[in-house]
């Protein structure tokens, strides 16, 4: 279905939806402070065969949340259009 | 002055048991029904009293208390994207310090003292690979020599020789490596000192690389 078609999400809706990324978003991010500190602990004790792997999956995380982001501005954007 | 164009009948009430609605077939012209207010454009006091009972200050001030919530959980939400970025761009940083220190190539090899000059026990500083880093080069047997970063990994204090203990101290916060491996023992440092790679070339010791610590 076009999402010009599409009936905007009501408040409740939103704030269900928002609550569900927030809680994905968290997990996320607690996940990237562990990255960042054992990558941080390694590194310092000299080994440097994971910096690449998890900046990639440092990176892989971000986008995630980014794209979760971008998907609240759209029906965000979806309720202005009709208002 | 009144539009030519408006219906004159009264506007109907969409719910579904309102008086003047009995007879009505759904076919009614959309101009005949009252404006429907969605539950969004309705405000809700914190207290979830009507608006119409609630004090002057809020009728003229009012706070949407779900409107309040949904845009304090967007704003936490942003927040944590930006926290995200940050950490990104910790790892990031770390991936580009590991490449700068690979291209940096190979550590120099540095002569540190002659063995003629260093008595069993006891313990002389260098600095190396560059001239900010301080180091230890302790001389534990006639054979046997180690040398450790003199930075505690605990917060950068320079660590004194204890030979006579086995151990490097930390004045600091009485922090204690062991001497022949530089683990920590007392204290609070978690990591290591950095080991110092040595050679014997003739009578003279050589620093030729920093140790990976595995531990």
């Amino acid at each position: 279905m076009n999402m010009r078609t599409r009936r905007p999400f009501s408040r409740e809706q939103r704030v269900t939806i928002i609550h569900g990324m927030l809680i994905f978003v968290l997990i996320i991010v607690v996940l990237q402070l562990f990255l960042l500190t054992a990558t941080m602990n390694a590194w310092l004790g000299g080994d440097d065969s994971i910096v690449w792997p998890a900046a990639a999956a440092s990176a892989a995380c971000l986008a995630l949340n980014v794209g979760l982001f971008r998907y609240l501005v759209r029906i965000e954007r979806m309720r202005k259009g009709r208002a | 002055m009144a539009d030519p164009h408006a219906d004159p009948r009264r506007p109907i009430d969409p719910a579904i048991n309102s008086p003047g609605r009995e007879g009505l077939t759904g076919t009614a012209p959309a101009s005949r029904y009252a404006p429907v207010f969605e539950r969004e454009h309705i405000s809700i006091a914190p207290d979830f009293v009507p608006l119409d009972a609630q004090p002057a200050w809020r009728q003229d001030f009012p706070i949407d208390w779900p409107q309040d919530l949904y845009v304090e959980r967007r704003d936490f939400l942003k927040f944590m994207v930006l926290t995200s970025a940050a950490f990104t761009a910790g790892q990031l940083w770390i991936a580009a310090q590991n490449w700068y220190r690979q291209r940096s190539g190979r550590l120099p090899i540095q002569r540190i003292v002659s063995v003629d000059d260093i008595t069993v026990g006891a313990a002389i500083g260098f600095t190396y690979p560059d001239e900010r880093e301080p180091c230890l080069l302790v001389r534990l047997t006639t054979s046997e020599f180690v040398a450790f970063s003199q930075t505690c990994t605990h917060l950068s204090c320079a660590v004194v020789p204890r030979p006579e203990e086995g151990s490097f101290y930390c004045p600091c916060h009485e922090g204690r490596f062991d001497l022949r491996t530089g683990v920590p023992t007392a204290g609070p440092p978690r990591r290591p000192l950095t080991r110092v790679l040595l050679e014997m070339r003739g009578r003279d010791v050589y620093a030729v690389g920093l140790g990976e610590r595995t531990t």
